[in-house]
This record gives C-alpha cells, sequence and structure tokens, in this order.
C-alpha cells in the first residue's frame, strides 16, 4: 500500500535518524559489553599468610604469575585488612589460614578467604572469580601429584556491595530500554510530526480511516524494531557469548509482545504531545529513565522501598527484563514467563484501547 | 432527521444555522448560506472571526453543535465519509510531504482516495505537463520554491476530482505573479466544475470570487458578489467594504 511504502520513504530519505536508529543497539551493546566491563589485568593483591608455608606460598605464586594480578603487599595481621582498601593499596585480598599447607596436606580440607572491593562490583566478579580458578587450578596439581583428594575451599566476600549485578543482566536490559526507545519514541514523534507539519489534516480530511493510518505508521518501526532485536542477539551471543540457554520461540515471542507494548505506548504519547520535542521529552523523560531506573536493569527491584517496587510493577521492561533474563540467562522455559507474558498483553491491550480513543478523528 | 434541508443538486454547500461552541465561547454563530456547483464562494473574515472553524465543520473535522450542513449532497454530521471523499482540502500549512518526490506525493494523495494506478499514472502526466513541472516529477518537494509548491498542493487537493474544494488561505506569503499563476488554476478547476470555497486575506482576491461572504464575530455580516457589495457599502474596492464591517468586529485576533 502507497501509505506504508511512503512511511518507509520517510525513514529512508532521513540518513541519519536511521543511521541512529540501527547504530544505538550496536554502540549501546559494545558500551555495555566492553567499555563497562572492567579489564581486570594486573589487579593488585594483598596476601595474609599466618603460616607462610608452602602450600600458601605456591598459590601465591600462581596470583602473581597471572596477567590478572600483581601481589603487591604482605600483611601480617587481619586488622591491616580495612587500611588497605581504604587506601586502595589492593583490590583483593587473599587470607589463608592458620597453617593452611599443614591442614591441607593432614585434612585434606583448607580454607581460602577472598575479600574483594566490590566498588566496582562487575570487576569484582570477574577477578574474584579468576583467583578462585586459580586456587582451582592448584588442587588439580596437588591431586595429581598425590592421589589423596585435597580440597581447598575458597571463600568470596565482596564488600561494599554485597548485591552483584549479574554479568549478563545487561544485554536483557538493553534489548527492553532499545525497544521501548524505538518503539516509543520514534512513533510518537513520527505522529507529532505530520500534525506539527499540517499533514495530519489533509489525512484527517481524507476518506482515509484513521486505524489505517496508524497501521501504517507503525509498520515501519515494526520492522526496525526487529531488525535492532536480531542486531542484538547476534551481538549477544557471538561477540558478547551471551548464550540463549532457553528457547528462541519463546524469546521471540515475548519481545514481540513487547515491541507491541511499546508501540501503544509511542501511540499513546503521539495524542498527548503537540510538538516533536514534547514527544520526544514525554518518551525520553517518561519512558527511558523509568526504564532504566526502575526496570531491574541497574538496580535490583527486591532492594527497592515498596513505594518505588510498586511502581515498577507498571513499567513494561520490568515484566519484559524479567522474561528475557528467565529465558535468555536461566534456560526457563515457555511456562516459566507466563505471569510475564500475561502483564504485557494486558498492558498492550489497555494502552491501545486507551490510544485509540484518544486519537483524534477530527481536529477540535 | 428533524428538519430536512430541500436539496438541490445545484446547491453544491448548503449551512443552516451551523454553529460550533467552544464552552462558553461561540466560535461560529449561526451561519447560514448555501454555494452553487461551480462557484467560486469567497470566505472572508478578520483572524479569530471563525472562518477556519466554519470550514473544519464543512469538511468533516468538527462537529457542529447545532445546526446542519450538507456538502456534495451528504450531511456532514452524520455522513461524514461520503462527505470526505467528495471534496479536497488544502490548508493554510504547505501540506505535501517535503521529503517525498513530487510524483510520489501525487501517487500518494491519489491512492487515499483509492484512484487506481493506471488513472493516476495518466493523470500525474497531464497535471506535470498543465503545470510545466515535468522537469521537477522526481525531485523532493522540500526542494522546490514556495510557488511551486502551493500551486502542486492545489493540484493534489484536486487531482481526485472532487465536487467541492476547500482552500484555506492558498496564497498565504506567495508573490503576486505566483498567485496570479494560482489564480488561473482555480479558474481552471471551476471550469471543470469544481465547486471552489476558499478563504482568503487578500482583498484582491476577494474581486475573482464569484460570491464573497464576511464572516464578524462568528456571523455572516455580509454576502453578496462583489460589484453589489461594494454597492451596498458604496465602496470602491472590497478592502474598504471589509473595513466596513471588520471595524465592528468585538473579537481581538485569538
Amino acid at each position: 500500500m502507497s501509505f506504508i511504502r511512503k512511511e518507509f520513504y520517510h525513514i529512508l530519505r532521513d540518513k541519519t535518524t536511521m543511521m541512529i536508529l540501527l547504530g544505538i543497539p550496536i554502540i549501546q551493546m559494545i558500551l555495555f559489553g566492553f567499555a563497562l566491563t572492567t579489564e581486570v589485568k594486573n589487579t593488585q593483591v594483598a596476601v595474609l599468610a599466618p603460616t607462610n608455608d608452602e602450600a600458601a606460598q605456591r598459590i601465591i605464586n600462581k596470583l602473581n604469575a597471572s596477567a590478572y594480578f600483581d601481589v603487591t603487599e604482605q600483611i601480617h595481621s587481619t586488622s591491616e585488612i580495612q587500611p588497605i582498601f581504604r587506601d586502595a593499596k589492593a583490590k583483593l585480598v587473599v587470607v589463608f589460614e592458620d597453617h593452611f599447607g599443614d591442614k591441607l596436606r593432614h585434612n585434606g580440607v583448607a580454607h581460602v578467604q577472598l575479600i574483594a572491593d566490590a566498588t566496582d562490583p562487575n570487576a569484582a566478579t570477574s577477578f574474584s572469580f579468576y583467583a578462585t580458578n586459580i586456587i582451582a587450578g592448584y588442587q588439580q596439581e596437588l591431586m595429581g601429584e598425590a592421589k589423596n583428594p585435597y580440597q581447598i575451599t575458597p571463600e568470596v566476600k565482596m564488600l561494599y556491595n554485597p548485591q552483584m549485578i549479574g554479568a549478563f543482566n545487561f544485554v536483557p536490559g538493553v534489548l527492553g530500554m532499545i525497544l521501548i526507545l524505538i518503539c516509543a519514541m520514534m512513533t510518537s514523534i513520527a505522529i507529532v510530526r505530520e500534525k506539527e507539519k499540517g499533514t495530519m489534516e489533509i489525512l484527517l480530511v481524507s476518506p482515509m480511516k484513521p486505524i489505517y493510518t496508524i497501521l501504517s505508521k507503525i509498520t515501519p518501526y515494526f520492522v526496525l524494531s526487529c531488525i535492532n532485536f536480531a542486531t542484538i542477539m547476534l551481538l549477544s551471543v557471538f561477540v558478547l557469548k551471551v548464550p540463549i540457554a532457553g528457547s528462541f520461540m519463546s524469546l521471540i515471542v515475548v519481545s514481540l509482545l513487547y515491541i507491541f507494548v511499546s508501540l501503544a505506548l509511542g501511540l499513546l504519547i503521539s495524542t498527548i504531545a503537540t510538538t516533536q520535542i514534547a514527544a520526544m521529552l514525554m518518551s525520553g523523560m517518561g519512558l527511558m529513565i523509568p526504564v532504566m531506573l526502575l526496570s531491574g536493569m541497574i538496580f535490583p527491584i527486591e532492594n527497592m522501598p515498596v513505594a518505588l517496587q510498586v511502581l515498577s510493577n507498571v513499567i513494561p521492561a520490568r515484566w519484559y527484563i524479567a522474561a528475557v533474563k528467565a529465558v535468555m540467562i536461566q534456560g526457563l522455559g515457555f511456562s516459566a514467563i507466563l505471569k510475564e507474558m500475561g502483564v504485557l498483553a494486558l498492558m498492550a491491550t489497555v494502552l491501545i484501547a486507551i490510544s485509540l480513543r484518544k486519537f483524534k478523528v477530527r481536529l477540535e | 432527521m428533524e428538519k430536512t434541508i430541500q436539496h438541490n443538486p445545484d446547491q453544491v454547500i448548503v449551512a443552516e444555522n451551523l454553529t460550533k461552541k467552544f464552552g462558553k465561547f461561540t466560535a461560529v454563530d449561526h451561519i447560514s448560506f448555501e454555494v452553487k456547483k461551480g462557484e467560486i464562494f469567497g470566505f472572508l473574515g478578520a483572524n479569530g472571526a471563525g472562518k477556519t472553524t466554519a470550514m473544519r465543520m464543512l469538511c468533516g473535522l468538527s462537529i457542529p453543535t447545532g445546526g446542519k450542513g450538507i456538502v456534495a449532497g451528504y450531511d456532514i454530521g452524520t455522513q461524514t465519509e461520503l462527505v470526505k471523499k467528495s471534496i479536497g482540502y488544502m490548508s493554510q500549512k504547505f501540506s505535501l510531504y517535503d521529503d517525498l518526490k513530487v510524483w510520489e506525493n501525487i501517487e500518494l494523495f491519489g491512492g487515499i482516495y483509492g484512484m487506481k494506478d493506471a488513472e493516476i499514472r495518466e493523470k500525474t502526466d497531464s497535471l506535470m505537463k498543465l503545470l510545466n513541472f515535468e522537469n521537477e516529477r522526481d525531485k523532493l518537494v522540500g526542494s522546490l520554491p514556495l510557488g511551486f509548491k502551493q500551486k502542486l498542493a492545489f493540484s493534489v487537493s484536486i487531482f481526485h476530482s472532487p465536487k467541492v474544494v476547500f482552500l484555506d488561505e492558498p496564497t498565504g506569503g506567495v508573490d503576486p505573479i505566483t498567485r496570479r499563476q494560482f489564480w488561473e488554476l482555480i479558474y481552471d478547476a471551476t471550469s471543470r466544475g469544481i465547486t471552489v470555497f476558499v478563504t482568503t486575506h487578500y482583498m484582491d482576491e476577494a474581486e475573482y470570487c464569484d460570491r464573497v461572504s464576511i464572516m464578524v464575530d462568528g456571523k455572516i455580516e455580509a454576502l453578496d458578489t462583489p460589484r453589489n457589495l461594494k454597492k451596498q457599502f458604496n465602496a470602491n474596492n472590497m478592502d474598504e467594504v471589509f473595513q466596513q464591517l471588520a471595524r465592528k468586529a468585538k473579537r481581538v485576533d485569538s
């Protein structure tokens, strides 16, 4: 239909906007994926080994030898741990228990504690994970030397930020944000632009049914959103190596539903806003910020004050991100996200109903 | 229908006590008039007199608070869809798509009005010839000078051969020569039986109309041919007529 074709022309001829729309997800993924994950090379490590025996020494050497760590401090009592962190002399303190080597040899079990400065939570997760691996590697070696089952139990303790943000958290988050951005913001701007330029008047005088006007405005953004969804998926699977653990089909279904909700939101904004700037502000301030702050993308919802937790329920991204996490990261099946799907479907119905009623067939 | 207006096929627009209120404010106050087929009907009035509101009601964009209106034989209150199919409309704001090419705009609006592709192609060719636009056919509308755009917008508004075309201050900001050419296009349209309903601020343009109505404060204060109006108000030109009437206005620019 010629009207849908026109909408594509609008987008295709506006090269800058199109580049932005297609580029945003890529840039965000790369930013979140690489720039914001701190490289944990040469993390400074302090060591507390009360009995400096061979076993502890070998672990320390192994840590020092790896590219990830530099053992810079040797401390002698637990009271020195706090100052070390305070003066930023180390990001990680490795505490061996008394008589580490003896216990390991005689009991087969020894404990080592990793205390991490989790001010930067992503970095802390990564380097404590590396340290744990190195210790486990040493354990493997021991197993090779003697047949006895030696067991070193590393105990990881995160300081300053006990709620760790999952490393895979951002892929669902970015998905949730980008789709809202493209669908809601762009749809509302596109419709409001017609109002602003006066072409909407011409369309309203024409015999074309308003529902067709709306559908054809939505179509190209729907296509764009699908392209963005595909880009994000490709990037996350192949570049960031975040696997899709669950069924890809349920991921697509829930995404389509979410796109639908976003488009409906965009429509609603377009019926309220009269200028493109207003539409942009409404979707920018009204959607992006709540999505970022209240969806659980950055801050865990469980830790919010009750009022904000209640508020977060009306944010579609919250449910979408939860569903994506369940499917993509946890690998849960379709039945696990029925609740999220239900909420999103309900939101879509309500939003569409309101915006269709508000979409003014007549200019008053 | 409480009261049916005697429908006369020669009367393309009939307004009877047409009224529009916004809250307590009466924008259009019981206006009545008829426009005959093929006529150029000038709809004059100062800013805020209620012209645009009246025109919107006739186009089906705004529901009348009271009174009746018949456009192209259809009731504007109940047969809006049929009214919309039979009219063309050109608004004050230039309203073609700047980022579409000339022919794409024509194709789009032809399509919206349900014209067949072959018909659109054929009529586009002859329109391009008429406007001397053959070289501009593939240009983006945004790159054309304003005069070109206005002529194109008018041609697009009558592209589907409506019975009536409503022009809302079509020549705003256009130079006198282009305005002249624009009026030639209007005359050409009437010669094909299209009725023209036009609002304007330019009193010289009022002289080109077959009949003129002048609205003051939501009411029609005068309605006749320009010649009769000048005689009635003892004026040399339409501008003087307008000045005498507009002076009575109590509403300021809204």
